[in-house]
């Protein structure tokens, strides 16, 4: 989807402003919701990629205005009522006024360690033969599918050149396109690419800039 | 938010979705376990022991793994190491995403607009507003985490630092370094305030 979290190249947002010392997290809230973003994301009722198709769906003004735990929060909650784990009115009264759904697991205190050190690979066996090798030049697609894709804008339509070769992966559009278990991973190829800033930017571009991008083998094709 | 985010643990909580002690096992694992300082041995060792920067150069996961860093977003790590020629930046200009084995979670401004808007266009920019210019010799190579690839800069190591320990050059490695949005300090910036 083409939102206003794909921020890559965009103008007038102002200076980078580290803040005075740093705070971790503002307030006991950031921290809850660090927590139970994590802890409700090992339920199993949905996956890493439809968080974030929901976190960038939210209405742009929302976006723009919410710092980033509370981005996570109102797509937490959004998650949940999708999938019925709680009510719109439970959501507002903090009550519980339903009976629990069932959920594929239940992250208990004994087992974080554990599942925060094994994290969630996303290397699958390859599909097929790799379409691309190192050094070849590809194109990025110009595509604007509706739904979630991590093709960023700013290098649709552009020419680079493949620079690594990651095996295959989890493809992330696929990932997100169904709502519940069991997930579609349709593992495809993925590539760094790397682009000069003259072909993105233009020729006033500087000169020594080089930026990549990670894509998978669908969000490219070959070039002359 | 503080009574928001409370009435909703409470409601998960009642539901049987999430245990409390988790939630608690959580945030203490990253307030308190996994941070900056975890990159900063991983780069140290880089600058003592040439044979472990050439692992981490090839298979960074299984390098960091060998240091005990390792598991939720950081499963598919990528080092790349600064040189006088080239100097790495680190973005994410979707969402936020961060090697936080090595780096923990995210500063406020990585996951800005400012700094995912800027970093792909002007580095030389950005590296100004953390006070930073590089000679305009050097090239800038900025990387977009657009896919689970996570990446940690390695910062060069000050000429003044050779000689140090590895945990004496650990201190001079802060998290904008790994980011790339810093360099490592000199030795005499840190004995100055420590």
């Amino acid at each position: 989807m083409n939102g206003v979290h794909d921020m890559g190249g965009m103008q007038g947002y102002g200076p980078v402003m580290p803040e005075a010392n740093e705070p971790l997290f503002h307030g006991e809230w950031e921290k809850r919701a660090l927590a139970l973003t994590l802890a409700m994301g090992a339920a199993g009722q949905w996956n890493i990629d439809l968080s974030r198709a929901v976190r960038e769906s939210l209405p742009p003004a929302v976006y723009l205005g919410s710092s980033y735990y509370a981005i996570w929060l109102r797509a937490l909650e959004q998650l949940m009522r999708e999938r019925a784990l709680v009510t719109a009115d439970e959501l507002a009264s903090g009550v519980m006024a339903t009976p629990p759904a069932p959920v594929a697991r239940v992250l208990q205190a004994a087992d974080v360690d554990a599942a925060l050190a094994r994290g969630s690979s996303t290397t699958r066996p390859p599909p097929a033969k790799a379409g691309f090798a190192l050094g070849m030049r590809v194109r990025a697609r110009n595509m604007h599918p509706a739904g979630h894709t991590r093709l960023p804008q700013y290098v649709r339509g552009h020419v680079g050149t493949i620079a690594r070769v990651h095996g295959a992966h989890v493809f992330a559009d696929a990932h997100a396109s169904r709502p519940l278990p069991p997930f579609l991973e349709q593992p495809e190829w993925l590539y760094t690419v790397v682009f000069a800033a003259q072909e993105l930017w233009g020729p006033e571009a500087d000169p020594t800039l080089q930026v990549s991008v990670d894509a998978w083998e669908p969000y490219l094709e070959r070039t002359a | 938010m503080d009574l928001r985010v409370r009435a909703l643990e409470t409601l998960l909580t009642r539901k049987g979705y999430v245990d409390p002690g988790a939630l608690d096992r959580i945030i203490e694992t990253y307030e308190t376990k996994i941070g900056p300082h975890n990159g900063a041995a991983v780069v140290a060792r880089s600058w003592v022991d040439a044979v472990f920067r050439d692992w981490l150069m090839q298979d960074a996961t299984a390098a960091i793994a060998s240091m005990g860093y390792g598991g939720r977003q950081g499963e598919h790590m990528v080092a790349v190491a600064n040189t006088h020629d080239e100097h790495n930046m680190i973005v994410c200009t979707l969402c936020s995403c961060y090697p936080w084995p090595v780096l923990g979670l995210p500063p406020v401004w990585y996951k800005s607009a400012p700094y995912r808007s800027k970093a792909v266009l002007d580095p030389r920019g950005v590296l100004a507003d953390f006070g930073v210019q590089l000679p305009a010799s050097t090239a800038i190579r900025v990387w977009d985490s657009t896919a689970e690839l996570r990446y940690l800069v390695i910062p060069m190591m000050p000429a003044a630092a050779s000689g140090l320990t590895e945990q004496q050059l650990a201190a001079l490695v802060t998290r904008d370094a790994m980011i790339g949005t810093g360099l490592a300090l000199e030795p005499a910036a840190v004995a100055a305030t420590s």
